[in-house]
């Protein structure tokens, strides 16, 4: 079972410069944790306290996981999860 | 250094004062690896607030795969400050994340004068680049 996960730029150093890679899992949130097993330390960009951090968006096809179910969103073999970071900004 | 076309940065300006006093942005998209922006991409602020902007995450979608088919890159992602100067804030340098673009700040606090001004944001790093303008 693969699923196909696009890595933005930023985030390559820990795909070692890859900017698509495979895993597996019945969740987003377990496709993460096998991701981790192989690129220590992506888990972590990607969710804090337990849930997708505020300013990545992840992406199940072409759909933003937050109008889905989130981490439990279910993913399966021949989906395509895509990770962008959030473009955001402002004078504050 | 910033290269880039007077129309395109015109189109930046007007987007700008468009939103006024909203903040705008938006991308100018390239060909990969040339660093020469040609395509001019509005794009929605969902935060719509004069001090804060947020591109739409699906439109965002749309856009970066968009460009991926067509071999771009965003050369250039611009937003507006619209009571303060044209420069990075604490914010802006927080959640800058693409480390290839330049970062362009426009300024429309003053009614007459736009200010237009661009930057390279890595690592937490912010330094002021020349902007050439060419025909």
């Amino acid at each position: 079972m693969a699923i196909e996960v696009r890595i933005p730029t930023i985030l390559r150093t820990y795909t070692d410069g890859a900017k698509q890679v495979e895993g597996t899992g019945s969740t987003l949130d377990e496709l993460i944790s096998d991701l981790e097993q192989r690129y220590g330390g992506l888990r972590a960009r990607l969710i804090d306290d337990g849930s997708l951090r505020r300013f990545v968006n992840v992406y199940l096809n072409d759909e933003d996981v937050r109008f889905l179910d989130g981490l439990q969103t279910t993913v399966k073999d021949g989906d395509t999860v895509t990770v962008l970071p959030a473009v955001a900004g402002g004078a504050g | 250094m910033l290269t880039i076309t007077r129309e395109l940065r015109d189109q930046i300006v007007a987007h700008a004062r468009r939103d006024h006093p909203d903040e705008a942005c938006g991308i100018l998209a390239g060909p990969a690896g040339t660093d020469r922006p040609t395509r001019f991409i509005p794009m929605t602020n969902a935060a719509r607030s004069p001090t804060f902007y947020e591109f739409d995450s699906t439109e965002q979608f749309r856009v970066w795969q968009e460009m991926d088919n067509q071999d771009e890159e965003p050369v250039v992602i611009y937003h507006s400050h619209t009571a303060t100067e044209a420069y990075p804030s604490r914010t802006d340098i927080g959640l800058a994340a693409e480390p290839g673009a330049h970062y362009v700040l426009v300024s429309t606090r003053d009614e007459n004068e736009t200010e237009f001004r661009s930057y390279r944001i890595a690592d937490g790093e912010v330094t002021e680049e020349p902007v050439t303008i060419v025909e």
